[in-house]
């Protein structure tokens, strides 16, 4: 299957799947939104037109202006300024804790699938008890425990999504055991750790990034909500969610905090959600349901 | 299927003793003294002692997990710090609030099963794509936003329905009840849309389904007969498993709205480092979970033999 795609093929391979999913503009725009969102988070220091912490209480909730474009809040911070450093806190949350379960699921699904029944058997059990627990419950749990601050928020979507990946992984890994390509290696005595890495890594690895990919409107999410109710990321620094917040507190002076605030959680949310679908749909009718 | 559903119940009871198991290991490595953490800096050490004597505190920690769970055959959860009331009754208080708003939640989800047949039945029509970028939007978007939104909208703007309380009387309650379903509810509608939609265009291509339409049996009848008697099921399974979802998002929901409810006491007595009122709602919460995912489980055993193998 993908052993000897040279460099060249799966350049060419990358550039169908761009092209297709660019053929629909549904696609297109999502593609776009999500290079904006990394791009802005990356850059959003450079780019906030005004220092998002900088207080100038004779210029508060004021609605859209030239000089505000979205407007400014309480304290006369600037809306647009203090969203777009947000976007560094989701994007972070997004990368860090999203590859961290990941490595976490692929390892374990591996293990499960590879190893005797009674390991498999209480990881499965694990990752149930897991999945069975809901996550703002848990998030809370966690809260009252540890105290409220980024780490926790990373180690709360790390636990809650890595029982899916390692699922994922199990089953993708025990239905490939039996393919004819691995049974060849292992007829010519391949060692079992080099067919995991070599041979069945790769072929595991696609399908599980792209669940992973849908699951960062859930770390957005979870990061929105639990700064909202002031237990993720602490005032002053702007996140998404204590924007919110802080346009909840003013909602029947000026809508304008909380119409900005939801904004950049919408288009997010939306568009990684349907570029995962149509990746998965392009990628691998398979897993369509 | 006997064999199978003893072995669901005794997966379940291992998940609700793994769950709370894992809470106790959780508090063990809170740093401080949750004694110290619980009365203030300014109590006194005897006032600690007892306290710490009371929880078990001073006890290993699998004796402390035993008087926990021997105090749940009892019924006793413990009293709360801060009212010395017993858990219990406040779990029993406010159960109903949280359980009214989950089920209205999965009533208002049961909308999407005409959308999404109506979708299936004319795939690739404009209502089919329109409702499919809607449901797509609904399933993603957070329910903190859709809430601030419909707030904003429904309660600020237009000033038609409540955003604060629960409400008393039966008509105030109904009324207090449709901002906070809708929040949570718009994304299962969504969702079971998709779901639906899914299902019945699967069994539309099945050949029993065309010689049903090939010998002119109306396409009214074949629905009702052959497609949704497969989709249905599946639906009610699928919000069954969800319940844990919906909990989740009612807990951000009753706070937004300041709905009493589970969520509601379990934030505050997080916020307060109430740790038996937080004990209580996590062992509630667990418990409905694995209940309504067991029922769930095993009725779609019973309905589709397919799903016993494990995936």
């Amino acid at each position: 299957m993908e052993q000897g795609t040279s460099t060249l093929s799966r350049q060419a391979r990358i550039g169908s799947v761009l092209r297709t999913l660019c053929s629909t503009p549904l696609g297109a725009i999502s593609l776009l939104i999500v290079l904006a969102f990394f791009v802005i988070g990356v850059t959003a220091d450079f780019i906030a037109p005004y220092d998002p912490v900088k207080i100038d209480v004779r210029a508060k909730l004021q609605g859209p202006s030239a000089e505000h474009w979205l407007g400014t809040d309480q304290l006369g911070r600037d809306v647009l300024s203090r969203l777009l450093v947000g976007t560094k806190v989701a994007c972070f949350l997004a990368v860090t804790s999203v590859s961290i379960a990941l490595v976490i699921g692929i390892v374990l699904g591996m293990l499960a699938a590879f190893t005797n029944r009674w390991i498999d058997w209480s990881m499965l059990l694990v990752f149930d008890t897991v999945r069975s627990f809901p996550t703002i419950m848990f998030a809370l749990t966690v809260v009252a425990l540890f105290g409220p601050s980024v780490n926790s928020i990373v180690a709360i979507v790390v636990i809650s999504t890595f029982p899916s990946y390692a699922r994922l992984v199990r089953t993708q890994v025990m239905s490939l055991r039996n393919a004819e390509f691995i049974e060849a290696q292992r007829a010519m005595g391949t060692s079992r750790a080099r067919i995991l890495l070599r041979h069945m890594l790769p072929n595991v690895i696609g399908p599980v990034m792209i669940v992973a990919s849908m699951d960062i409107p859930l770390v957005i999410g979870v990061e929105a909500g639990l700064s909202f109710l002031g237990l993720g990321v602490r005032p002053p620094t702007p996140s998404w969610g204590t924007i919110l917040n802080d346009g909840f507190s003013f909602i029947r002076n000026t809508s304008w905090i909380v119409i900005a605030g939801g904004l950049p959680l919408i288009l997010t949310t939306v568009a990684f959600t349907t570029l995962g679908e149509k990746l998965r749909d392009i990628l691998d009718p398979k897993l369509r349901k | 299927m006997i064999s199978y559903a003893i072995q669901r119940l005794f997966v379940a009871v291992l998940i609700v003793l793994l769950a709370v198991t894992t809470l106790f290991v959780m508090i063990q490595f809170v740093p401080g003294d949750p004694a110290n953490v619980m009365l203030g800096p300014r109590a006194t050490p005897e006032l600690k002692e007892a306290l710490r004597e009371r929880l078990h505190l001073n006890d290993p920690f699998i004796v402390q997990v035993y008087h926990f769970f021997i105090g749940v055959m009892r019924g006793d959860l413990g009293v709360d710090l801060t009212s010395n009331r017993p858990v219990l009754s406040i779990l029993i208080e406010q159960v109903p609030y949280t359980a009214s708003l989950v089920l209205a939640v999965l009533l208002i989800a049961l909308l999407g099963i005409p959308i999404g047949t109506y979708a299936a039945v004319h795939r690739d029509g404009l209502f089919d794509q329109a409702s499919g970028v809607v449901s797509v939007s609904l399933i993603a978007i957070p329910p903190i936003v859709i809430g601030l939104y419909l707030i904003l909208i429904f309660s600020v703007q237009l000033r038609w329905l409540p955003a604060i309380g629960a409400g008393e009387g039966p008509w105030e309650i109904i009324l207090h009840l449709i901002l906070p379903t809708l929040a949570i509810g718009l994304t299962w509608i969504g969702y079971v849309a998709r779901l639906v939609r899914a299902s019945v265009i699967e069994v539309l291509g099945q050949n029993h389904v065309k010689t049903a339409r090939a010998f002119g049996i109306p396409t009214r009848r074949v629905m009702r007969a052959y497609v949704l008697r497969v989709a249905l099921p599946a639906t009610v399974t699928v919000l069954g498993v969800s319940i844990g979802f919906i909990l989740s998002s009612a807990v951000i929901v009753e706070i937004l709205f300041a709905r009493p409810g589970i969520g509601k006491l379990m934030y505050d007595a997080v916020i307060s480092r109430n740790y038996p009122v937080v004990m209580g709602t996590v062992l509630a919460s667990t418990l409905f979970i694995v209940i309504a995912t067991t029922i769930a489980d095993l009725l779609n055993v019973m309905l589709d033999p397919r799903s016993r193998e494990e995936g």
